[in-house]
């Protein structure tokens, strides 16, 4: 067993008890708005969050949310209480109950959101919480890697998920979902293929449809209380959730109907069968929970009332039985130590308990009345049938119901009866935290179908009218609705079920053969990634040359490209070259920099280089002091006099400005030089001709004494109006010298240390 | 004589950008003392220049008699000045260390954070 | 740089340069000067005294190393700009506290935290250019 735990340890009050009795606490929370939401009042709370982009934190809670809020945390509850005993003893468990618990709230805030830009942060922390879940065991590579590509596909569809909603929030002019379902479908307006297109693909990865399914069954990988939890029960039904709660504003096309139809019912049939294939009894529940979810797709596909109320009764009762199922699964794994249907067999005498909650969550996944599951699948049935693309999604979703028929039966009945197989250990029943969310889980699903009312008033009927957009009129769920031809599908797929079941182990021989020959996504996937990581070295190599001259070309290659555009695009006109009036000094301190620079440039010497930067600075300096500036110029001589030291004392012990082969003067770099040159010169004179405001420096000269006494205006600014910028630059002076200080002194004592010093 | 600035402000962008693409390093760092000085001179033409009129308040004055050289981009470059310093200094010292290192100036033999790829594979 | 006159010199010249470097820092706020020019001439002074004599013996002339210097600086900074902070003003407001009257006019002297604050810019600039300076003497 690959999860290291004690069922002999003692508990975690803390990170196990705890985290569970928050949850449960939420969960009662929760319940208190059944009444309000069940009248038809949505509940909303606004925090304001990044108002000048229209980005709030504000929650909704209507009838779908609702029904969400009250699955995540009350499962959410069970499952945190059964993982304190599953995996007790663990040395990590403390990290696993933070994770968990951290998934929780994600997955709160995802389904109560109404902000779509909230969501979309919601969304993408479910994705992290379950990528660190599936990696939990992250000393197993394998791990590691199905984490991994959960994280990648589900964020690459996340971010298609938030361009999609950026184009929303910028047609629409707003991202609060409530008022964009309030306005009706957008079916039709600019954009709405594209829209429609990003926001399926960010559906369709979270919640694994055709072709982007592989990475659910991986993520088994995770511990079991993950798998019912994260990957059945709530998170994968993220993108559905989203389907449901968009269907208002972007259902009403064909579009919309056939791609929901077409992926759902793809992935719901190909699921099951592979649910069949499969003998690790998790993987089979991995692929009926795939099943589920392309079946609540092809619902959400139509906006007829029994479409609806069968896409959100199957998503309540899928989520009972199938946490209950995976949590059964756990329990058998941890008495017997195996998951093998080929092994499991006859644990009823052993395991009583266990085997009944099993039997109610079978029944209800196989669909026999009076389970919820029975009028799920005659709802299912009466949808199907009133849907546009009825020819195909009728025989696909009986299809799938029957092939659901035949796993319940693999997974539910045959580890309980028959013969018991050879078993790693001999069986025994489970701690009661573990039984208790199978056997509370089971329980709902015959009590929700005995009295099919309930459910209908306070959970299913608002969760409809929701996404209906419109108050639903109710009385499609019931136990006995008549001889009519739903009931009769119902028939045929018990009589389908069973025979596939008779014949499951056959077949599932057939299904190994046809796949051995299939397409491999899963592989591929990892193909994918090699040529991709290729690729980007191969880019890398090309844009990262590791030359520095390269850089500085591209970098200022692009300067010079992008003012140029600027200029041109801009259409600025001509510019003036004011050059009269100017007097002799004028002319000869421009001369002398300018001489300063050729000698800078040209040389060979360090000598005739330092006295050329020189040059250079005192003629600055002079600019200043003409130009009324006598605090910059004398700064100006300070600093130029310091630097000539400084690379005069460098210079001490480094080689000639060009040892043979480093001459680099090139044509290209030159005709660069001059364009970056010129380029600045016609910026510098079309912002001079600009007109001038001098509102700041006429406040500082009227200010500079009388508020802040002192004549000196230009310190006066930089010790009392703009202090804090002073200090901002006083403390980068700090830090280039403690900077340059390190880099001299650390290293040589570091040298000195190791006795590598000439 | 801001037309007159921006001609040396263009000449000294042009030879700092023609001294940075050298493989030379200290050629570099003679571009690098080149465009703070053009850098300084910009934001000081931008500013507009005024001749012989340094921006003090007289004594027995409130404020300024007459036009005066604008004091808020002279206190800009001052600190821009000193901070030029800074980063040149700080420049120096990492060419300094790599040259002790690498017993190069060659900018294109420094390869210690970015190694030449093995292409043979 | 073994000269003697320039050695003599030098202790005449480094105790002038002071000296203006500390005129200039005090004069900054009405005429041409401040912190970060009487840093550099300050920083001056004390280069040309290392040329002469050598980074050891400016070191010793300095007493404190310059490293030092400059943080204190930026920690007299920082006090003089929360000092307004503790005051009830915004951050690195200026204060003024006028000795002997109550207002510039009539005030003998006046007490005031831009002058801590640029007593700071004074002491980073120094400190700080020192620092590097002596650092490139002695590695080079």
């Amino acid at each position: 067993m690959a999860d290291h735990s004690d069922p002999n340890a003692p508990w975690k009050t803390l990170s196990g008890i705890g985290t569970s009795a928050i949850t449960a606490a939420l969960f009662l929370f929760f319940v208190q708005y059944l009444p309000t939401v069940a009248s038809g009042e949505p509940v909303r709370w606004v925090i304001p969050w990044i108002p000048s982009l229209d980005i709030n934190l504000s929650f909704w809670i209507d009838g779908l949310s609702l029904m969400f809020a009250l699955l995540i945390t009350g499962i959410g509850a069970m499952v945190m209480l059964y993982a304190a005993k599953y995996l007790a003893g663990h040395k990590q468990y403390d990290r696993f109950a933070l994770y968990l618990f951290s998934f929780m709230l994600s997955m709160l805030g995802l389904v109560l959101a109404d902000n779509l830009i909230a969501l979309f942060v919601f969304w993408e922390l479910t994705t992290f919480t379950s990528y660190l879940l599936i990696g939990f065991s992250h000393t197993d590579p394998k791990s590691r890697r199905n984490a991994l590509q959960a994280l990648l596909l589900t964020a690459a569809g996340g971010l298609a998920l938030l361009a999609g909603f950026i184009l929303i929030g910028v047609t629409q002019g707003t991202f609060e979902l409530s008022e964009l379902n309030a306005a009706g479908s957008i079916a039709g307006q600019p954009f709405y293929m594209g829209i429609l297109i990003l926001v399926l693909l960010g559906a369709f990865t979270k919640s694994a449809q055709v072709p982007f399914h592989f990475w659910l069954p991986n993520a088994m990988a995770a511990p079991t209380p993950v798998s019912a939890y994260l990957h059945s029960a709530t998170m994968v039904k993220g993108g559905v959730y989203l389907l449901a709660r968009m269907h208002p504003s972007l259902s009403g096309s064909d579009a919309w109907v056939w791609a929901l139809s077409v992926f759902g019912a793809v992935t719901a049939v190909f699921a099951s069968f592979m649910a069949l294939r499969q003998t690790d009894l998790k993987q089979t529940l991995a692929y009926t929970t795939l099943m589920a979810l392309g079946t609540l797709t092809m619902f959400l596909a139509g906006s007829t009332g029994y479409a609806i109320t069968a896409a959100m009764t199957f998503l309540l009762v899928h989520s009972l039985y199938k946490a209950g199922l995976f949590l059964m699964i756990g329990v058998v794994d941890h008495a017997t130590g195996t998951r093998d249907a080929n092994l499991l067999g006859g644990l009823r005498a052993s395991m009583p308990v266990t085997a009944a909650a099993a039997a109610a969550a079978g029944l209800a996944m196989a669909g026999i009345p009076p389970f919820l599951g029975f009028i799920a699948k005659e709802v299912a049935y009466a949808g199907a049938l009133e849907m546009r693309l009825m020819l195909f999604v009728v025989p696909m979703a009986l299809i799938a119901f029957a092939l659901m028929f035949a796993v319940a039966g693999i997974v539910a009945y045959k580890p309980f009866y028959g013969p018991q197989g050879e078993l790693p250990h001999e069986p025994h029943e489970g701690p009661w935290p573990m039984l208790l969310g199978p056997v509370v889980l089971g329980v709902l699903g015959l009590l929700f179908g005995l009295l099919p009312g309930v459910a209908a008033y306070w959970l299913i009927e608002p969760a409809v009218a929701a996404v209906m957009g419109a108050p639903d009129v109710g009385g499609r769920v019931k136990l006995w609705a008549g001889f009519n031809l739903p009931l009769l599908l119902s028939l045929i797929t018990f009589a389908l079920g069973f025979i596939l079941y008779r014949v499951h182990l056959d077949l599932r021989e057939r299904l190994a053969r046809i796949e051995a020959r299939a397409p491999d996504l899963d592989a591929g996937w990892d193909v994918f990634l090699d040529r991709f990581m290729a690729f980007t070295k191969l880019q890398t190599g090309l844009i990262q040359t590791g030359v520095l001259r390269q850089y500085m070309f591209a970098t200022f290659g692009v300067f010079a490209v992008t003012v140029l555009v600027t200029l041109l695009a801009r259409d600025v006109g001509g510019i003036s070259l004011a050059l009269g009036g100017l007097s002799f000094m004028e002319w000869g301190v421009a001369l002398l920099i300018v001489a300063g620079i050729v000698l800078v440039v040209l040389t060979s010497s360090r000598i005739v280089a330092l006295v050329g930067l020189g040059v250079v600075g005192i003629g600055v300096a002079l600019i200043f002091i003409m130009y009324s500036a006598p605090d910059v110029a004398i700064t100006q001589l300070l600093v130029e006099l310091l630097v000539v030291v400084l690379l005069a004392l460098a210079f001490l012990k480094m080689p000639q400005l060009d040892p043979s082969g480093t001459q680099s003067h090139s044509f290209a770099n030159a005709v660069l030089a001059g364009a970056v040159g010129v380029l600045t010169t016609v910026v510098v004179l079309l912002v001079v001709d600009q007109p001038f405001d001098r509102r700041l420096s006429d406040f500082f000269e009227a200010a500079s004494w009388t508020e802040a006494f002192g004549r000196n205006i230009v310190n006066v600014i930089l010790v009392d109006f703009r202090t804090l910028d002073t200090f901002g630059e006083i403390a980068v002076v700090g830090v280039a010298a403690l900077g340059a200080f390190a880099l001299l002194k650390g290293f040589a004592r570091a040298r000195n240390a190791k006795g590598e010093d000439k | 004589m801001e037309a007159l600035t921006a001609i040396v402000i263009g000449v000294l962008t042009a030879a700092s950008v023609y001294l940075m693409l050298a493989r030379n390093f200290m050629r570099f760092l003679f571009g690098l003392v080149l465009l703070s000085n053009a850098a300084n001179l910009t934001i000081f033409a931008s500013g507009r220049m005024t001749k012989g009129a340094p921006a003090l308040v007289p004594y027995g004055e409130d404020a300024p008699i007459g036009v005066v050289g604008n004091a808020l981009p002279q206190a800009l470059v001052l600190t821009a000045i000193v901070i030029g310093f800074g980063l040149l200094a700080f420049t120096l010292a990492l060419a300094f260390e790599a040259y002790r290192r690498m017993n190069s100036v060659d900018t294109d033999e420094m390869r210690f954070a970015e190694p030449k790829e093995d292409t043979s594979k | 740089m073994n000269s003697v006159i320039f050695t003599a010199a030098a202790r005449l010249l480094v105790a002038l340069l002071f000296v203006f470097s500390l005129f200039m820092l005090l004069r900054g706020h009405h005429l041409p000067g401040g912190g970060f020019i009487g840093g550099l001439i300050g920083a001056v002074a004390f280069i040309v005294y290392s040329l002469a004599c050598g980074p050891a013996e400016a070191r010793k002339a300095l007493r404190i190393t310059p490293e030092v210097i400059a943080m204190l600086g930026l920690g007299i900074a920082l006090l003089a700009g929360l000092f307004a902070f503790f005051m009830g003003d915004p951050l690195f407001t200026g204060q003024w506290y006028w000795v002997g009257g109550d207002s510039y006019e009539t005030a003998a002297f006046s007490l005031n935290s831009v002058l801590v604050f640029d007593i700071g810019v004074y002491l980073v600039v120094l400190g700080g250019i020192l620092s590097l300076t002596y650092a490139f003497e002695e590695e080079t």
